[in-house]
């Protein structure tokens, strides 16, 4: 009698211990990270922007440059570019091209890193063509092998608003600076992003 | 609760502990990529003959005052850009230890004699030196990280210790602390012939 009450207890055990062992080992993924789960395209767009130092730091870039100039030049980069951006991610989306390498990029960390370093004295026109430009190969690169689909297209949207921010929050930053230290602590940001387009240059000729 | 069942307990319920105390896979692309920035950012700082000479950068910049105060600092990352590309390349240069420790020798040397040189002559010679901490830095990329990021960690971390040059330079302005600094540049120099010693050694 008592032999039996202890098999039953020492079954109930093991069937417990199988069940719980069984549970662990199926547990679903825990979902916690954003890229299983997704925050929809836009906040794709958006991240993708801000998790790119390819394309984060030349914008970064302008936006140093256009507050070094001045009040007008930030408030023309910061509606300039973004707007570029969206038009030239909106003209990728159909190319087929998915991936462009890092020579662009690089070349960009060069010109502007350049330019903040030498506290360039550009005309409002030519700030515009700059913004036009970077935002438009940018934009395009970013909106290539996304495919048109709407989904793409919010998410372009995300990325010209994640522009708009960062240009907005470093032009205003660099504006409202007086004190000369300020200025130069800007111009040496600028040998950093231009010695990195240095480095990304041979990084790209590399091919790794 | 008899031994058996006891210690069938513990197993199951160690069983159950290590189930649960699962480890992330680690196999996601942006763990790399993350460990880049890290690895770049630490790789001047780890090493005492970097560390010696990117302060000694900042400590002389701030004895000349200015321009050489921003000149310096500027045209360090650049040229160092430009050896670190060298090095990513996979060019040879000869002698790169010995050239970050003649870096530290003269520098230090220049911060405790204040040398005091045009300031295009002090970028130049900056300049010179930065090719070799550059390469050493490029050579020096860990397989599967990113090279972007390793090289922006280590181009911020050069600009941050030469920032504590600048830092500790500012004391120049006080009788004590142009004596301090010159005592601080023999100590750079002093460091430069030890790792220079054991370079060649």
């Amino acid at each position: 009698m008592e032999g039996d009450r202890m098999n039953a207890s020492v079954l109930r055990m093991r069937v417990r211990a199988s069940v719980l062992f069984v549970f662990t080992l199926v547990c679903g993924p825990a979902e916690a990270h954003l890229n299983a789960t997704g925050m929809g395209p836009l906040y794709d767009g958006l991240m993708h922007f801000l998790t790119s130092p390819e394309d984060l730091v030349p914008a970064l870039a302008l936006g140093l440059l256009a507050g070094l100039r001045g009040a007008p030049y930030g408030r023309r980069a910061i509606f300039a570019l973004p707007v570029a951006w969206l038009m030239g991610s909106l003209l990728g989306l159909s190319a087929a091209l998915a991936s462009a390498g890092t020579l662009a990029a690089s070349l960009w960390f060069l010109v502007l890193g350049g330019l903040v370093v030498a506290d360039a004295k550009l005309s409002l026109r030519a700030m515009t063509a700059l913004c036009a430009l970077l935002g438009l190969v940018h934009g395009y690169l970013n909106g290539t092998g996304m495919g048109l689909s709407t989904q793409a297209i919010v998410a372009t949207l995300g990325l010209s608003a994640a522009v708009f921010v960062v240009v907005v929050l470093v032009a205003a930053l660099v504006v409202q600076l007086r004190a000369q230290w300020g200025r130069i602590a800007v111009r040496v940001g600028g040998s950093w992003i231009a010695a990195s387009g240095i480095l990304m240059l041979g990084w790209s000729v590399r091919g790794t | 609760m008899t031994p058996p069942t006891k210690h069938r307990s513990i197993l199951a319920a160690t069983t159950l502990v290590a189930a649960l105390w699962a480890q992330s896979a680690l196999a996601h692309i942006l763990q790399g990529e993350a460990y880049g920035f890290v690895t770049g950012f630490l790789h001047p700082i780890s090493g005492a003959d970097h560390v010696l000479a990117m302060v000694a950068v900042g400590l002389w910049g701030a004895q000349l005052g200015a321009p050489a105060i921003w000149l310096l600092p500027v045209a360090f990352p650049l040229v160092m850009a430009m050896g670190g590309m060298l090095g990513f390349l996979g060019v040879p240069f000869p002698g790169v230890e010995y050239g970050i420790a003649a870096s530290a020798i003269v520098l230090g040397a220049a911060v405790a004699f204040e040398v005091r040189p045009s300031p295009v002559i002090a970028a130049l010679v900056v300049g010179c030196f930065a090719i070799f901490h550059g390469h050493a830095h490029g050579t020096e990329l860990p397989a599967g990280q990113s090279a972007l990021l390793y090289s922006m960690g280590f181009v911020i971390a050069t600009g941050c210790l030469h920032a504590v040059g600048i830092g500790i330079g500012t004391a120049h302005r006080w009788t004590w602390g142009r004596q301090l600094l010159r005592g601080a540049g023999t100590v750079v120099a002093a460091g430069g012939v030890f790792f220079l010693w054991k370079a060649i050694a």
